[in-house]
């Protein structure tokens, strides 16, 4: 059971080589030239005029709670999916309870403006 | 064989569990956490729960540390920070915290020493699949898995609450 | 103590044996040939657009213009690596690290033929062959995004910081879909596994039975690869480049390259999914062939589609995510179920 996980073993060390490779490799070529206007951040020739550092908005925050929700959902229908035969009527019924609740839930976010990008 | 892959992964887990407690940056810490997490998922993957170690990835790794790389990006919070900074000289919650840990130790030691580790039990070969899982799920725990769905709303409507009455 | 070096040669034992060289083998083919194909892709991508856009894209270094991409690697990798004075040093290096990493490891669980024989020993023609394969990708392609996350967290640039922002909301958005569109073709196989999947679709492939799930996994496929006309992140307009605005060299190909490997994954994974995989349907292809024909049309159409949309604005973008793709997802969902419940 667990030789399946070899493939992908190898594959991660592999993947680890290539990428820290390809990072290490294009710092040592090429050229190493500094100047103190070289290493500003890029802000399309001014010097920096507002810090990266400002408060965006909650919108950002609201999505990201929702689709820790909607990814927890989403991971029950998994094996639901996968017994759906053997399950028959009985497993629909219960999955359509849960979709129904948490739509529920969706149209509630959905009318109070939640998915509004405004 | 599984002990020469059990060690360093918990080691690494441990490690890196140290990690999110000692680091200066929050982002380190969120790193540092995503990092275990995987750790985590291949200490399951060991153990047969190839379910749950994919949930491990999906959910932790995946879902909620994206949440918390959003809330650090959102608020801007930098190692200088003194708001981040301050959370260290908080005396209630270090004594709170130490209690929880004590708990949890004291819970672990007791499992440990309640069950014969000596001979683990041999499992089937499908053992913690999704299919077997979701078998258990589906019919002796139709209930729990139905309210899940109700804290799951809960939470959906928590979430709008919080994030409109701000904008409002 | 003799316990514990027997423990260490009970683990080195396996190494030698023929399935592990095998695996090192084929995980070597694998990310060669990932590696390899990206130059080609490149290429293919110019030479296209520049047909589309009535002109005729690179043609001078080597036959047809092939030797342009393999050209600007070697220039992007002798190029000097800025890092500017402010970033995370060590977050900075690693965000591009994480995208190419995440990239090639999403593509080791992807099947491409039945197993052939060599030399006596069976070959399944896949990295590796594990039982919930679709939701591996899912897991590891969730992953890439902290690449975008931390690219635009180390930069301290607020083009990088927005661009970030904007990509892994679109993404995690998009992930959604992908997944619960995937959950139709699931519930008519009852597998999660790819090649039980392909070996479903012998008689008919699943672009006919879920065209709905097919249309909307295509969708939100082109959102998941930040590809054209949802390539937000890189909104060159608004945005300079996104999350690798302070990126140079060769750290800033790894981010394409990281694209287009993705790019190949997914149009793999709608094939499998919607297209059958490697079954050919009684034209005398070899099954392989027939896998990178369909996967080939796939990528053509992504670059098709480039060119011809105009990109979305970033309200309609997310709005469209979750009040058209989601619910039409949840839907479709209920439908499959309920005429396969009949």
């Amino acid at each position: 059971m667990l030789d399946q996980y070899t493939g992908v073993a190898i594959m991660l060390l592999m993947a680890i080589g290539i990428a820290g490779g390809m990072v290490l490799m294009t710092s040592i070529l090429g050229p190493k030239k500094r100047f103190a206007d070289k290493m500003e951040p890029f802000e399309c020739g001014e010097s920096q005029l507002v810090s990266p550092r400002q408060r965006f908005s909650v919108k950002f925050y609201l999505v990201a709670v929702l689709f820790v929700l909607f990814d927890i959902e989403a991971v029950f229908f998994f094996p639901w999916a996968i017994l759906f035969k053997r399950l028959g009527v009985f497993g629909f019924v219960e999955m359509l309870l849960f979709i129904l609740i948490l739509g529920v839930g969706l149209m509630y976010v959905w009318r109070r403006g939640g998915l509004d990008w405004e | 064989m599984e002990l020469l892959i059990f060690y360093p992964l918990a080691g690494f887990s441990l490690m890196l569990a140290l990690g999110v407690v000692m680091n200066k940056s929050p982002i380190g810490s969120a790193l540092c956490l995503i990092g275990m997490m995987l750790g985590l998922a291949g200490i399951f993957a060991l153990q047969q729960a190839h379910f749950i170690a994919i949930l491990q990835v999906i959910i932790y790794a995946g879902a909620i540390m994206v949440l918390f790389m959003f809330v650090i990006m959102l608020l801007n919070l930098k190692g200088t920070d003194t708001k981040w900074r301050a959370r260290e000289r908080n005396t209630l919650l270090t004594v709170l915290t130490t209690f929880l840990a004590l708990g949890v130790l004291y819970k672990v030691i007791t499992v440990i020493f309640e069950f014969n580790l000596d001979s683990p039990a041999k499992v089937p070969d499908t053992f913690g699949t999704a299919a077997v899982i979701g078998e258990t799920l589906f019919t002796d725990f139709v209930l729990p898995f139905e309210v899940a769905s109700i804290l799951l709303l809960a939470a959906m409507v928590g979430a709008v609450v919080l994030a409109k009455t701000k904008l409002d | 103590m003799s316990e514990f070096i027997d423990e260490v040669l009970e683990f080195i034992d396996p190494l030698f044996e023929p399935a592990f060289m095998i695996g090192s083998i084929k995980a070597l083919v694998i990310a060669a040939a990932l590696l390899g194909v990206v130059p080609p892709l490149v290429w293919l991508e110019r030479r296209l657009m520049g047909r589309f856009q009535v002109r005729l894209g690179p043609n001078r270094v080597g036959p047809l213009g092939l030797g342009q991409p393999f050209a600007d690697s070697i220039k992007l990798l002798f190029k000097e690596s800025i890092i500017q004075s402010s970033a995370d040093k060590f977050l900075y290096h690693l965000a591009p690290a994480v995208v190419v990493f995440t990239a090639i490891v999403a593509f080791a669980v992807i099947p491409f033929g039945e197993p052939v024989t060599v030399f006596g020993q069976e070959i399944g023609l896949w990295g590796a062959n594990i039982n919930s394969g679709i939701l591996f990708i899912f897991a590891i392609s969730g992953m890439g995004i902290y690449g975008m996350v931390l690219a635009g967290l180390s930069s301290n640039n607020k083009y990088s910081l927005m661009g970030g922002l904007r990509s892994s909301a679109q993404m995690i958005s998009y992930e959604l879909t992908l997944g619960l569109s995937a959950l139709s073709v699931i519930v008519l196989t009852g597998s999660l596994n790819l090649i039980d999947l392909v070996q479903n679709q012998s008689t008919v492939p699943y672009i006919f039975l879920q065209p709905l799930a097919f249309l909307l996994f295509f969708i939100a496929g082109v959102a998941e690869t930040n590809r054209a006309p949802f390539d937000l992140p890189e909104a060159e307009q608004e945005l300079v480049a996104g999350f690798h605005t302070e990126y140079t060299g060769m750290k800033f190909a790894m981010f394409f390259m990281g694209e287009y490997i993705n790019m190949v994954t997914m149009s793999s994974m709608i094939t499998l999914l919607f297209l059958g995989g490697w079954n050919a349907y009684g034209l005398p292809l070899w099954p392989i062939l027939a896998f990178a024909i369909k996967v080939f049309f796939l990528l053509c159409v992504f670059i098709w589609l480039r060119s011809t949309f105009p990109r979305l604005r970033y309200d309609r973008l997310m709005t469209f995510g979750w009040k058209v793709l989601l619910p039409l997802c949840i839907l479709n969902l209920l439908v499959t179920s309920v005429i396969k419940v009949l």
